[in-house]
């Protein structure tokens, strides 16, 4: 109800809906997690095949900066003012699910999968560097008390998480961007990484 | 495939050769409810919304196959029970064209729902349908409206 005149325009014109990324990360139990460092940073090892996924738009869009998620190739801010709201699934009257549903639609062009949200604030990985997100991610205080195996599982086996492969086409029927490394390439990679000990690099 | 469900408190299913297709043609052309309109079809304008079990969802991007067993309610439903947006809207005299008017009476019917007294934020934040004559100023008038003759309503059925 406070539309600009370019919010307007901008509706008209590209009212092509959203690509998300993914990840919620909330409700979780204990941790074992204590930070291990070590000095590798080849492209091709565990870790940074995980980070070139979790630093893609598909995982980001979902887990910004601030209380509003990000959308689109370009990673802007969701049209329509959508907002994080109190539990990361948007307002009141206006949540997540009042256009987003459990699978993607390629009517409309909205994208869909299970528990669609934000991750919450404390999982922000918007201009965060890999070894950042590593940090943020495997500590119990901002991870919600994730144990190794509960952020295993979740980066492996959550219906949202693995949507960024399936990401369906956006309003005008184009493909949207899956992240750099194959499903099942990042899967394996995840597991080593965390079975190994989720060793974070220095830097 | 059928897909069946309760729509306006009345039992009913449709027929519909693709599960994908959305809801709104099922409400619409299916069962000839047509005070659900179709605007942008992409859940970006808000003129489709209605509620599925008391959310508010854009029926053009809600596959009718999600709809099964679920409860619906359209502007329809609204009117049959002369909820308190109805009685505000008519009040307010808010419509001009009208045809974005029952999106936006079910968005405000959702957030009372869950906000029976939003202030001007609130509105600004939850109800953002759009509508082309620019009635914006008078549906915040109905909202506040429909908030009192709610929570009025509430009071007196709790004496």
């Amino acid at each position: 109800m406070k539309y600009s005149k370019s919010t307007i325009l901008t509706m008209l014109c590209i009212v092509g809906i959203l690509s998300i990324g993914v990840a919620s990360m909330s409700g979780f139990s204990t941790s074992d997690t204590s930070e291990t460092t070590a000095s590798d940073d080849s492209s091709d090892d565990p870790f940074s095949k995980v980070m070139q996924v979790l630093t893609h738009k598909r995982c980001v869009n979902c887990h910004p900066a601030g209380d509003a998620p990000r959308q689109g190739e370009d990673s802007h801010i969701h049209y329509f003012d959508v907002a994080r709201g109190e539990d990361g699934h948007g307002l009141e009257g206006y949540t997540c699910n009042t256009c987003h549903q459990d699978e993607n639609n390629h009517y409309s062009g909205v994208p869909g999968a299970p528990h669609w949200g934000l991750a919450p604030r404390s999982m922000a990985w918007e201009g965060k560097t890999p070894v950042e997100i590593a940090r943020q991610m495997m500590d119990p205080k901002r991870n919600g008390g994730r144990s190794h195996k509960d952020i295993l599982e979740h980066l492996t086996e959550d219906a949202l998480v693995l949507w960024a492969w399936n990401p369906g086409v956006d309003a005008e029927g184009n493909a949207r961007e899956i992240p750099p490394v194959p499903k099942e390439e990042y899967i394996v990679a995840v597991k080593e990484w965390i079975e190994g000990g989720a060793i974070i690099p220095a830097q | 495939m059928k897909v069946t469900f309760t729509i306006n408190g009345k039992p009913s299913s449709v027929e519909v050769s693709d599960g994908n297709s959305p809801l709104l043609w099922a409400i619409r052309d299916g069962l000839d409810l047509k005070g659900t309109k179709f605007g942008c079809g992409k859940a970006a304008c808000g003129a489709c919304t209605i509620h599925i079990d008391g959310h508010a969802i854009r029926s053009c991007s809600y596959p009718v196959k999600m709809a099964e067993g679920k409860t619906i309610t359209t502007i329809e439903g609204l009117a049959e029970t002369n909820h308190p947006v109805i009685q505000a809207w008519k009040e307010e005299i808010v419509p001009q064209c009208g045809y974005c008017q029952p999106g936006f009476m079910m968005a405000t019917a959702a957030m009372l729902e869950q906000n029976p007294n939003p202030t001007d934020d609130d509105i600004d934040q939850n109800i953002i349908n759009v509508c082309r004559c620019g009635t914006y100023y008078r549906i915040r008038k109905a909202i506040h409206k429909a908030s009192e003759i709610q929570l009025k309503s509430s009071i007196n059925e709790s004496q």
